[in-house]
């Protein structure tokens, strides 16, 4: 059924231009990677593979979503996510639009729904959505006619980061089924975290955590992971190792002691990475803490590190994502 | 559906007596369960058993035909919150609950630690004319577990026992000074068992629905960790507890535990925590935010084990009206809380529904259970006194509706499921209330 499906896919491409079988993501939103299948997550990362290319070029724009809106609504500071959607619509030529709802005005008392509804009056095709509490970025999808892409809610999804990560692990290793891959860090706040873990078992991956006890969510092992508590062991062997920025600011109390201890135990440095396989890739989400979760040498080795290139892949996902959800509109049924 | 307040001011016309023949008579205080009737003279219960009016029926009376139908003590809703001083939309909630006596939660504006606001309390629902509601005092001043509120003038003025709302006396010395004074005079501390600082920031119940919900958590041992502190100063100070809402396993084993030592110690739970578990919150239903959260499914069976063997010793419908706006936000900042009193009847009805406790049993965790707990007069039938009575059909089939709810807040965490057992009548003080139409 599944190879059908890509196979048909593939022969819509033929037939139809380069285009790609949309009716593989029958979603109207991307509000989470948990419960997409993998014909949906190849669906946007081949598309996202073709747009790699074409984004090196010098002439690098399309008119794919020309007359298209996406609105960028970002209730939580954001430089990076907000930049590259900003960048994948105009690469697309779409008009793209800025709203940064800064936090005072949300204390004025304006909440998510109102100002759903009001950028819904707008008539945008798109809204790209980060919020600091989980949940939030659904909520304003049910009160809005367009589609709606979340760039990250609280600690519950970031689907496109997901998404990027495993465009940059299918091109750096030509496969994401069957390599063991670890999360390391502060999973109890990461948004990434958690799509990271729905994507890479979706698509055949095996799984681990490390982390201190403090910052390991209760009964994770159920989301179908392995979790660790010490770098050494949980590193062995692995793929692809992917460091967690500490999100200290939304940490109320005590969850390690100091920095210096943290980066001691937990820390990526080149004597921990050792235990990792020899061609291990190294990933980092961004913003990196240096010296915090990763030793500088580390993250810097253009052998091994992978960080520069997860910015890259960034746009190509996105780009694929906004490209998907507006083929999408307007479709009964999605 | 409709009620039919009948306003007090009024109420100087003579009531008379009513028959209400041909029911299925229920009396959970003594065990009836038979087929009779009652008979009220103006406000009281003037004669009632089996057998009655098989023969005739006092030619002045006005004649209820039950139909076969269940009759029973009006339910006793010993934990409500009331939403501002509406008497009269709570009260028509209640009484469409089949509820004709409530507690209310002292966290009302202003708060219930003045003996002035005892008296409002009580003065108001009379005048509504609706459901009897009886207020209980703040264990500490303005709820802020500080200092202990004048709980023995309170008590004389009307408070029936002490609470301080959803939150728990977070300091052990002050406990202790609770419970020591109030014992001086035979009070009852009624606690919400959820140590603050491991519920802090928490909007569900800690575990695998919350990490994939990426929700911060609250771990159950917030609340036996209270329930176990306080257990402990009660042994050394001989006051009377009483634990509100208990939703985990472990609690229910330590209660069971300090019963089974003899100590006087009781609880209660509400319906959503034998009748849901955490997964009713889904894909973030802000409805099913509560204080305590909804638990995992092992504590949910647990708590109806509890019930069955009598570790818990009532059921209140924990009634908690909040407006669509505190609601309709991201989870982590909605309000907890949902509206209880119309579902309370049908939610316990469950119990017996699916065999595991008696008819009578059921009925005794909402009406003679918590009368007693309180000592209340109310909850059972006995000549002379109110006749508060409910009439049910125990097996009528219903959908909860939040829209058609008689509350104004809508905020049901049962919306929309199928339900049996539907009060048809109320009565309170010998007048007809509330009345289903069909």
């Amino acid at each position: 059924m599944l190879a059908k499906k890509t196979l048909l896919g593939v022969l819509c491409a033929l037939m139809n231009d380069g285009a790609f079988d949309f009716t593989a993501y029958p979603h109207r939103h991307l509000l989470g990677i948990e419960g997409l299948s993998p014909v949906a997550l190849s669906l946007i990362l081949d598309r996202a593979d073709s747009f790699v290319e074409l984004n090196r070029r010098h002439e690098n724009k399309l008119s794919t979503l020309t007359g298209r809106t996406v609105m960028n609504l970002f209730f939580e500071d954001s430089t990076r996510t907000r930049t590259s959607f900003e960048l994948a619509g105009k690469r697309l030529g779409a008009d793209v639009i800025n709203m940064s709802v800064s936090t005072s005005s949300i204390k004025k008392g304006e909440t998510v729904v109102d100002t759903a509804m009001t950028l819904n009056a707008m008539h945008p095709d798109v809204l790209v959505v980060r919020h600091s509490d989980a949940g939030a970025v659904k909520l304003l999808a049910e009160k809005v006619n367009c589609a709606v892409i979340n760039a990250g809610d609280g600690r519950h999804e970031h689907p496109t980061q997901a998404l990027l990560d495993a465009l940059t692990i299918r091109r750096r290793k030509g496969r994401i089924e069957g390599l063991q891959v670890a999360i390391c860090g502060d999973i109890l706040h990461s948004r990434v975290a958690r799509s990271n873990i729905h994507l890479l078992n979706a698509m055949g991956a095996r799984v681990r955590l490390i982390a201190p006890k403090t910052l390991i969510p209760a009964d994770v092992e159920r989301l179908g992971v392995e979790v660790f508590y010490e770098m050494e062991a949980g590193l062995k062997d692995c793929d692809i190792v992917m460091m967690l920025r500490l999100q200290t600011e939304r940490m109320h109390g005590s969850f390690f002691p100091s920095v210096r201890e943290y980066f001691h135990f937990f820390g990526l440095d080149y004597e921990k990475l050792e235990k990792a396989k020899p061609d291990a890739l190294i990933m980092h989400p961004g913003p990196m803490n240096r010296g915090v979760e990763i030793a500088s040498d580390v993250a810097d080795d253009i052998g091994r590190s992978a960080i520069r290139e997860q910015v890259e892949m960034g746009v190509a996902v996105r780009m694929a994502c906004l490209e998907v959800l507006c083929a999408n509109l307007g479709i009964e049924g999605v | 559906m409709g009620t039919k307040p009948t306003p007090t001011e009024n109420a100087k016309e003579v009531l008379g007596r009513s028959a209400f023949v041909n029911a299925r008579l229920l009396d959970p205080a003594t065990g009836l369960d038979a087929m009779g009737g009652v008979l009220t003279d103006g406000e009281v219960i003037s004669d009632f058993g089996p057998q009655m009016f098989t023969d005739s029926v006092p030619e002045d009376a006005k004649v209820i035909d039950c139909k076969g139908k269940c009759l029973a003590p009006g339910l006793v809703d010993m934990r409500i919150a009331m939403s501002g001083s509406d008497f009269t939309t709570t009260g028509k909630a209640a009484v469409a609950g089949g509820i004709t006596t409530a507690v209310c939660l002292p966290n009302t504006n202003p708060v219930i630690d003045d003996g002035s606001v005892v008296e409002f309390v009580a003065r108001a629902a009379r005048k509504a004319g609706l459901v009897k509601v009886y207020p209980y005092g703040a264990i500490t001043k303005g709820l802020e577990g500080v200092e202990i509120s004048e709980m023995g003038l309170l008590a004389e003025f009307g408070a029936v026992a002490f609470s301080d709302g959803n939150t728990a006396i977070r300091d052990a010395q002050t406990m202790r000074q609770v419970l020591l004074y109030a014992s001086t005079f035979g009070l009852m501390i009624m606690e919400h068992p959820e140590d603050p600082s491991l519920a802090k920031g928490g909007a569900m119940n800690e575990g695998e629905t919350a990490t994939r919900l990426g929700l911060p958590a609250i771990p159950k041992l917030a609340e036996v960790l209270i329930i176990e502190r306080d257990l402990r100063l009660a042994r050394d100070t001989g006051g009377r507890l009483h634990f509100s809402h208990v939703s985990t396993k472990e609690s229910i084993e330590a209660i069971r535990q300090a019963k089974m030592d003899g100590m006087s110690v009781t609880c209660d739970t509400a319906p959503p925590y034998f009748s849901l578990n955490e997964g009713a919150i889904g894909d973030y239903r802000t409805f099913a935010k509560l204080s305590p959260p909804l638990r995992s499914e092992e504590d949910r069976v647990a708590v109806i084990e509890g019930i069955k063997d009598g570790t818990i010793d009532a059921i209140a419908s924990d009634h908690t009206p909040r407006h669509e706006d505190e609601k309709r936000l991201p989870f982590a900042q909605a309000a907890t809380g949902g509206v209880g009193m119309e579902t309370l009847l049908a939610i316990t009805l469950e119990l017996v529904h699916n065999g595991h406790i008696s008819l009578i049993e059921a009925l005794s965790m909402v009406s003679s259970g918590p009368a007693d707990l309180l000592g209340l007069n109310a909850g059972r039938l006995k000549k002379g006194a109110p006749a508060d009575l409910v009439l049910f059909d125990v097996d009528k089939g219903w959908k909860v509706d939040g829209d058609q709810l008689h509350s104004k807040a809508k905020n049901t965490p049962f919306d929309e499921r199928p339900v049996q057992g539907r009060v048809l009548r109320t009565v309170i003080d010998g007048r007809t209330v509330f009345e289903l139409n069909s």
